[in-house]
């Protein structure tokens, strides 16, 4: 098989999804966790200041979901179709919040009245939590695999997704964006709203703790296979000890109110996380938990190796244009964030 | 209940059509708004910088609500259609990963500097942002329209294993990309686009001058939408005609449906409204006579392939529909020609604004371009029809294996009830908007210094 610096195309494709995935996890996941911490403010004003620190980014940062979608779509084609049909309610109902999460923000400032406001608020940070819930579901139902047969088609119901690992995840994913959503929301806001937010960065890096803790544990019980690749090269191991080292640092962080080295080490924790799981999951992309045999790899999956490599230059050439121009976007609306006549 | 196909393909031609009011807007309002805040630089006129800012929240509303039913469309692909996600992803993967990376992230990530800006960039940063987002929207249109020409006429493939574990494989990437019908149909639905955006900044420039407020502003952005409209009409009258004569030479029966044409032995007419009865297999109406046989051959007597030589499984059953759809499309494209010359003639005698009758046709003009985008739309999918890839996959059989009716009937009737909501929001902050208006600065001053202290006192508590 080809390869390019001693990895596959399927592995380098692997690779570029698994870096979108961590952008986005990265970028849209400080804002899902400002969503879901949006009612913890009362005042209208903070609501508007904490809404308008997101403003100008969260578009950009949800394109990201985007490209992954259209990079698996591309790379992994069979993934694709049969993830997507498979979770088709789950999907379905993220789609919905999607679309409600993307109009709340759109629309809540646009009209002065309170019920419409408040309206917009409740369904903006319930969206927010339930597509925050619904990612970290996948993933833990990912992590955990699912009953597949030979044909790759799913053999469980819709109760199969709801079990306690994939719950256990799901909340941790939830708690993760709640920590990194407070600690960016921190760096942004000042005077009575920075007070608040420094005690609810405190309760979230606990909660998020917590979360850590037991997912670590319930992972080294009850999921042996995501422990295998650690097996065979303990060098490996190296990793969930830098997890738990920027874990600690980010706590230290925060105790001494540097939030903007929070913020970068909280950004590392999640990139952390998904290299972890990317690793446990490689070479498959969907484990089946009632034979091994009947996972999907990123062989069997792949597009041929000429779609593959068309693609790696279009990455190549695209993720510095999108790097250069976020940068550009966050560059331009750094700083504490301030309301004006456009804002919303 | 309906079949699974049934309700899937409701479900897609809802979803799709529904997503399809916004884009083209944004597509149109893009290049309005370069065109006005260019103005704005050039000129320094209050009047250019106050009409963009209005057309910019605008353009946000739409945008916002093009994101929000576009993403349903990406994952629906993988919902609805798995087995077709997995035919094509080899070929259509890369055009969708290239609109994402190329086109939405520079849309997004620039749209935030148009909105939220205007006082932290310059104004020359600011244009450039306008036009990067511009840029942005029409990238996004090729992509996407160069994937769905591909499945017109594919091109630059070959196809691998058999059955239902068959799929389509790339050969050569940019065959795919400038495949028989990309181009035409591009050109075609990108001027589509600047008419459906230029025809809302004439309709509410429209609106304004009736109502006589604004009147400077108003008039400023009716003449800026007029010449996008005008240049779009007359040019959709070549790329409608190009993309016809795609059709006639890749898709026979679409073109035979769109004319409502059977009989392969006879000289082909082309109507110009009419009637198919698909029982009878026969059409009557006020035709050109050997028309279609122009349009195909050059030759007004040289007969035409008909739909009866084309196997019943092969061709698409909708036969009226295709035709009617597709001449009301003509008949529009036709009618926005005869408006926007009829409107630059009365500039050009400094009579247009005292028309009032002109001008209200204007305001609900802003309809017949969206319903000719759809209608164009409609033909085009309905006509290729048995097919999803014209002639290699059947779209009965795309679809996904584990998908059962019970679930699509409820996505279904989610999408239905959720998109309701959705489009009465629209339509009530788009009025609202319009009838708050733009914020006027004075029209005396200089604006720059001013302009910015004007800004900090506007604060709302």
């Amino acid at each position: 098989m080809e390869t390019i610096l001693g990895l596959d195309l399927p592995t380098w494709w692997f690779l570029v999804i698994g870096g979108l995935i961590t952008g986005y996890g990265v970028l849209d996941g400080f804002d899902l966790g400002a969503g879901a911490l949006h009612l913890f403010f009362n005042k209208e004003e903070s609501r508007r200041l904490v809404l308008n620190a997101i403003g100008p980014v969260w578009d950009g940062n949800e394109v990201w979901l985007v490209i992954a979608g259209g990079a698996l779509f591309a790379g992994f084609p069979l993934v694709y179709g049969v993830v997507f049909s498979t979770f088709y309610i789950p999907f379905m109902l993220f789609l919905v919040a999607l679309i409600f999460r993307a109009i709340s923000i759109e629309f809540r400032s646009k009209e002065p009245w309170k019920w419409w406001r408040k309206m917009w608020d409740i369904s903006y940070s319930v969206s927010s939590i339930f597509i925050t819930l619904l990612l970290g579901l996948v993933l833990g139902n990912l992590i955990h695999g699912m009953p597949f047969n030979k044909e790759h088609e799913f053999t469980g119901t819709l109760l199969t997704f709801f079990n306690p690992y994939a719950i256990l995840i799901s909340f941790t994913t939830l708690a993760l964006f709640m920590l990194h959503g407070a600690i960016y929301l921190v760096m942004k806001t000042e005077n009575r709203l920075y007070a608040k937010l420094t005690i609810l960065v405190n309760n979230c890096s606990k909660f998020f703790i917590l979360c850590f803790i037991l997912t670590s544990m319930a992972t080294l019980i009850y999921v042996p296979h995501m422990t295998q690749a650690f097996k065979h090269a303990p060098a490996l191991f190296i990793l969930p000890l830098i997890a738990v080292l920027i874990l600690l640092n980010i706590k230290r962080n925060i105790d001494s109110r540097k939030y903007f080295t929070a913020f970068v080490y909280s950004c590392i924790i999640i990139s952390c996380l998904l290299i972890l799981f990317a690793i446990g999951l490689y070479p498959n992309i969907i484990i089946s938990n009632t034979d091994p045999a009947n996972s999907i790899s990123i062989y069997a999956a792949a597009s041929s190796a000429k779609s593959l490599k068309i693609m790696l230059i279009i990455a190549a050439i695209g993720t510095p244009l999108v790097l250069s121009y976020t940068i550009f976007v966050f560059w331009t609306f750094r700083g504490k964030v301030k309301l004006n006549e456009m804002s919303y | 209940m309906p079949s699974v196909e049934i309700l899937s393909r409701i479900q897609f031609a809802f979803t799709i059509a529904f997503h399809y009011i916004y884009p083209p807007l944004s597509i149109g309002l893009g290049v309005c708004l370069v065109i006005m805040e260019g103005l704005y630089l050039k000129t320094g006129l209050p009047v250019y910088r106050d009409i963009t800012r209005f057309w910019i929240k605008i353009f946000a509303l739409i945008f916002g609500l093009g994101v929000a039913t576009g993403i349903v469309m990406e994952f629906e692909f993988g919902t609805n259609w798995a087995t077709y996600s997995h035919y094509v992803g080899d070929i259509f993967g890369s055009a969708l990963a290239a609109e994402g990376i190329f086109a939405f992230a520079l849309e997004s990530g620039f749209l935030g500097v148009l909105l939220f800006g205007w006082n932290r960039v310059s104004k020359g940063v600011h244009f450039f942002s306008t036009i990067m987002v511009a840029f942005g929207s029409i990238f996004s249109a090729i992509w996407i329209v160069i994937a769905n020409s591909w499945q017109q006429t594919p091109a630059g493939y070959r196809i691998e294993g058999h059955d239902l574990g068959a799929r389509a494989v790339i050969t050569d990437f940019w065959a795919m990309v400038n495949n028989p019908s990309s181009i035409d149909r591009l050109s075609h639905v990108l001027v589509g686009a600047f008419l459906a955006g230029s025809f809302l900044v004439m309709s509410v420039g429209a609106w304004y001058i009736l109502k006589g407020k604004y009147i400077k502003h108003s008039q400023a952005m009716f003449k800026v939408g007029l010449s996008v409209a005008v240049i779009a009409a007359l040019l959709q009258l070549f790329t409608g005609h190009r993309s016809a004569e795609y059709v006639s030479k890749y898709q026979p029966a679409k073109l035979a449906a769109m004319e409502g044409h059977y009989d392969s032995l006879a000289v082909a007419d082309m109507y110009i409204m009419g009637w198919v009865n698909t029982k009878e297999e026969k059409t009557t109406g006020i035709k050109i006579p050997g028309g279609l046989s122009f349009l195909t051959h050059g030759s007004f007597s040289e007969p035409v392939q008909g739909l009866r030589s084309i196997p019943k499984e092969d061709r698409p059953t909708a036969v009226n529909f295709v035709f009617q759809t597709y001449h009301l499309m003509v008949a529009i494209g036709i009618t926005l020609i005869a408006l926007t010359l009829t409107a630059v003639v009365l500039l050009w005698k400094k009579q247009l604004f005292n028309h009032r009758w002109l001008m209200w046709i204007f305001v609900w003009a802003v309809l017949l371009p969206q319903i000719a985008n759809q209608l164009g739309w409609y033909a085009a999918e309905v006509g290729r029809q048995p097919w999803v890839v014209y002639g290699l996959l059947r779209t009965s059989d795309a679809l996904s294996k584990k998908v059962t009716a019970d679930q699509v009937m409820f996505s279904l009737i989610l999408f239905t009830l959720v998109y309701m909501l959705l489009f009465v929001l629209f339509i009530f902050l788009l009025n609202r908007k319009i009838s708050h208006g733009p914020d006027i600065t004075d029209e005396d001053e200089d604006d720059s210094e001013h302009f910015s202290k004007r800004n900090i006192a506007n604060i709302p508590a």
